[in-house]
């Protein structure tokens, strides 16, 4: 007979507990983010597709030794570079990704001994043509700075 | 008599408009609640606050086409939708907003109400078992089981209060308890009665109130887990529109009871100003905490519920019962 009572009175009061807690999240703030209307900022080690870094004068810091070629595994990038009349250096002069194949393992960010590729913070990539995911990194360069 | 017949028109027009205006906007002030528990903004790109959500949903449910299952029994389906959604209405007519304000004040106006509760019950188990679904079938079966479960401690509770007001007009009822909230019948302590287990007597008719209406945490009739949607499952358009305006005008049907039986009514709690603004500020605060108690509480067992009914509610009300009829006797 006391069980049931103290079994009535228990439940009756857990339920007073529910109900707090559930009131007090009534008049905590909301969290969402209102996704096409607000974006979030993406955190320092999101990794989305490599891009080009941007070095001195605007000009990229690669010197075409191709290292990111060899290093990936599944042939996703593909650059040229040719000498200018007069200069010593070879020149970028085409650097394209193929993202439908890469599975961003980074391993040209690793390998890259010039600082001259890094993770982007794209995440907006969402498209029903394969053509898309063709990146011109180099269009994406001088797009960045005009 | 033409008169009266003119009273009741107008009264049984203002219903459904007050039952479908509320319905809609309870459908909004339920969403926005449960937004706000979560932690979410709940609906808010359709006009200020998602204030138009309601009428575009209506338009949206309209615009459908209902759709006849085959091989559903075609009478009883089409007929239960409006068999919910009738008696939710015809209940408005005889409930007491304030000592003006009332469709047609009967003597028996709270055994009206139950009788036409009951029929709600019938549509449950129409609508179940005319879909030609296993799920429905099942849903229905423990609808009934619930509602007959429930409603045997609110009628009895609904006894005891009866046994105090010494009549079963919804307004005398109402009478009974003006003059401050220590003459409602949650806190009887007036010259004859001073039973302090009216406030269980109180839960006891929230809780049947809540299983009566179908409400979580007692919604086992649409189990969406685990019977798709229940009775309504085969249902589209403004059939199953129906059915989600008669669920949220039993609410305001459950409120306007719980408060007329237990929360004096139109009666201020501090003696002052009695009106219809204080009946409409108690349902209000009672259908929030409904919503309230929606969204905390995961939905219960079939066994938890019936053991909660059979083992619970049915003897503590019994017993108040018992005492309140000791308590009038001596006093």
């Amino acid at each position: 007979m006391g069980a049931y009572f103290s079994e009535i009175f228990s439940g009756l009061w857990s339920l007073f507990i529910g109900m707090s807690i559930t009131f007090r999240e009534f008049f905590s703030p909301t969290v969402t983010v209102q996704y096409p209307y607000e974006t979030l900022t993406m955190t320092a080690r999101y990794r989305g597709h490599i891009d080009l870094i941007v070095g001195e004068e605007g000009k990229t810091n690669c010197v075409v030794c191709g290292m990111c070629e060899k290093a990936c595994p599944s042939d996703c990038i593909s650059l040229a570079g040719e000498k200018p009349e007069g200069g010593k250096k070879k020149e970028l002069t085409k650097y394209t990704l193929d993202f439908t194949k890469c599975s961003l393992c980074g391993s040209c960010v690793e390998s890259c001994n010039f600082n001259a590729i890094d993770f982007s913070k794209e995440y907006n990539l969402a498209s029903t043509r394969k053509e898309d995911f063709y990146f011109d990194l180099l269009q994406r360069l001088k797009d960045r700075n005009p | 008599m033409s008169l009266t017949l003119l009273n009741v028109i107008v009264a049984v027009i203002i219903a459904i408009a007050f039952a479908a205006l509320n319905a809609a906007y309870l459908v909004w002030a339920e969403r926005r609640g449960a937004a706000r528990i979560q932690r979410r903004p709940g609906p808010n790109i359709n006009g200020p606050f998602g204030l138009f959500q309601p009428p575009l949903d209506g338009v949206k449910l309209m615009a459908k086409q209902l759709l006849i299952p085959g091989g559903v029994d075609k009478v009883l389906f089409m007929a239960a939708p409006v068999l919910a959604m009738a008696p939710a209405i015809t209940s408005f007519v005889t409930l007491p907003f304030s000592d003006l304000i009332v469709g047609h004040n009967m003597h028996i106006g709270i055994l009206l109400i139950f009788a036409f509760a009951s029929i709600g019950g019938m549509s449950l188990l129409f609508a179940g078992w005319s879909s030609r679904n296993k799920y429905s079938m099942m849903s229905s079966v423990r609808a009934v089981s619930q509602a007959i479960a429930y409603e045997i401690p609110m009628l009895i509770t609904v006894i005891t209060v009866v046994m105090i007001a010494g009549t079963t007009d919804l307004m005398g009822i109402v009478k009974g308890q003006m003059g401050g909230f220590w003459h409602w019948n949650i806190f009887p302590f007036k010259a004859g009665l001073f039973n302090p287990l009216m406030l269980m007597s109180f839960l006891i008719f929230f809780t049947c109130s809540l299983a009566e209406t179908n409400r979580a945490p007692f919604d086992l009739g649409e189990a969406e887990s685990e019977l798709v949607a229940g009775f309504h499952t085969e249902y589209g358009s403004m059939g199953f529109g129906l059915f989600f305006m008669a669920e949220y005008a039993n609410i305001v049907i459950g409120a306007s009871l719980t408060t007329i039986l237990f929360l004096g009514g139109w009666d201020c709690p501090f003696g002052f100003f009695p009106g219809v603004w204080w009946f409409l500020l108690k349902i209000y605060l009672l259908i929030a905490s409904f919503i309230w108690i929606r969204w905390t509480f995961p939905r219960t067992t079939i066994y938890g519920l019936l053991n909660l009914s059979w083992k619970i509610l049915i003897p503590l009300s019994l017993f108040n019962l018992l005492l309140t009829a000791g308590l009038l006797k001596v006093f």
